[in-house]
């Protein structure tokens, strides 16, 4: 599905992304770990074509995607933060996004599933941090999108919406979709990735099952599994 | 780029700004006629507010928007669109709706006190095309400012010199020069200086247009020679139109490298 070969990206003197490469298969969901600043969004940004990688390959379906934007059409992106237009009240925002993509969307499940109904004529300026992150996971699981990214999809939700959003990712899953996802919460990670990538000093530092990666580091638990990591004592 | 345009135009026409500055323009339009009452010499005292005016108003209103939308502009980064398509979008979005409060806002006062019946017309009439201008251009240079600066307040602090430096640090210096230099023939020198300055190229404009270049002396000659003929008015208006293309050209070559 994506295959990334060799993606360098620097910021100024800073390196990010040092030659990095990852293949990803089609279907299932896979967690984007690593340390602050590790480089997990700049390479979801640069899969979208957000941030533009000094060298390298990035393709998708066999098709190199850099400097295209109409393969954009297959992505869904939820963004960290959630911070939208003052003016525009959440049914317009909506209906702006559907404007955009020439694509179906089912928005009216989402929207009752997240109780929304009450917000939708109200200003997003005068809206929550947390029914802004709820709208926000509206705007993406509305189109049907073979690929899924997700940057700290848990960001401000209750533990209800949280329930929700773990519906949604598997249901997502089992159509047969693939999702990137980043987080810092472990149980999430342990609960439904099927597959972990760790990032580290700009490079993948491990790529594989949960299962994996605790015998790799020989730890029990996954929290202490990727402390390890970060600690690079094992690997 | 249309869908784009419309969104962006109608979040700022929801904007109270907007109206702050539309109610600016008609109260200076009706203010302006009824004491002065004369169209010709609201005209002059409205040329003074408005080159000066609009560029600031143009330069403030395009670096905030861009930083007030830069999470929104991401997520717009992330759907199927061109990059070029968003901020070009944006870009006349802005332009249009300032314009909009320009000339609805003075359009309306000269309207209501008889402008077709005055021979101003024409004079009123190119004061809004080069309002216009200014809007656009000056929109344009902000949008080029905020892109290469990633911190917000150097952003607005390198438009905002911007803009003293075209309004009011130019015309010093190139006084200056003028002063210094008179023992040599400056008609060319002082042509082109002021045809790099698009507010300097706007007040000649209008200004000569009005026939009062007596007032400029020897140079104003030279001027009247060179911007009264039908020439000049569309070398200048070309010139006008190269510092909208410009800053838009570098714009989009910028967005090209640009990371979000």
């Amino acid at each position: 599905m994506i295959e990334i070969n060799n993606l360098h990206k620097k910021f100024g003197k800073l390196t990010v992304l040092d030659g990095l490469d990852l293949e990803i298969k089609k279907g299932g969901i896979f967690a984007i770990l690593g340390p602050n600043g590790s480089g997990k969004t700049t390479l979801i940004k640069s899969i979208l074509g957000m941030v533009i990688p000094n060298s390298g390959e990035i393709k998708i379906d066999g098709i190199s995607v850099l400097k295209q934007w109409d393969y954009r059409n297959q992505i869904n992106y939820l963004p960290q933060i959630a911070n939208f237009p003052a003016n525009l009240s959440v049914n317009e925002l909506i209906a702006m996004v559907k404007n955009l993509r020439p694509k179906e969307a089912n928005d009216h499940d989402l929207i009752s599933l997240f109780g929304l109904e009450s917000f939708l004529d109200k200003k997003l300026g005068n809206l929550s941090g947390g029914t802004k992150q709820k709208v926000n996971l509206v705007l993406t699981f509305m189109f049907d999108s073979d690929l899924i990214i997700l940057d700290e999809p848990t960001t401000g939700l209750d533990p209800i919406s949280l329930i929700h959003l773990k519906g949604i990712i598997q249901k997502e899953k089992d159509k047969g979709k693939t999702l990137l996802i980043t987080t810092h919460i472990m149980s999430l990670v342990e609960e439904i990735a099927d597959e972990i990538v760790f990032l580290l000093d700009g490079e993948i530092y491990f790529k594989g099952g949960v299962d994996q990666l605790k015998e790799q580091t020989n730890q029990t638990d996954l929290e202490h599994a990727i402390a390890n990591l970060m600690t690079k004592e094992n690997v | 780029m249309f869908k784009i345009l419309k969104y962006s135009f109608f979040d700022l026409m929801r904007s109270r700004w907007s109206y702050v500055y539309f109610a600016f323009y008609l109260a200076l339009g009706f203010v302006l006629l009824f004491l002065n009452n004369d169209v010709n010499k609201a005209v002059i005292t409205l040329m003074n507010i408005i080159i000066v005016l609009t560029p600031l108003i143009g330069t403030i209103f395009g670096v905030m928007y861009y930083y007030n939308s830069k999470e929104f502009t991401e997520l717009l980064l992330a759907q199927p669109i061109k990059r070029s398509t968003i901020f070009m979008g944006q870009y006349i979005g802005i332009s249009i709706s300032l314009t909009l409060s320009l000339v609805l806002g003075l359009g309306i006062p000269f309207l209501l006190y008889g402008l077709f019946r005055s021979t101003a017309i024409f004079d009123f009439g190119l004061l809004l095309v080069v309002g216009s201008f200014l809007n656009f251009i000056f929109v344009a240079l902000a949008f080029n400012i905020a892109l290469s600066n990633e911190n917000k307040i150097k952003g607005f602090g390198y438009a905002i010199l911007m803009w003293l430096m075209l309004a009011v640090i130019y015309d010093g210096v190139f006084l200056i020069s003028l002063v210094m230099l008179n023992e040599y023939p400056l008609d060319k020198f002082s042509l082109i200086a002021t045809m790099l300055n698009p507010i300097d190229l706007s007040r000649i404009l209008i200004l000569l247009k009005l026939d009062i270049s007596a007032l400029l002396g020897y140079t104003g000659a030279v001027f009247k020679e060179f911007f009264g003929t039908n020439l000049g008015l569309i070398l200048s208006l070309i010139v006008l139109s190269l510092w909208v293309v410009v800053p838009v050209w570098r714009m989009r070559r910028k967005l090209q490298r640009k990371d979000f």
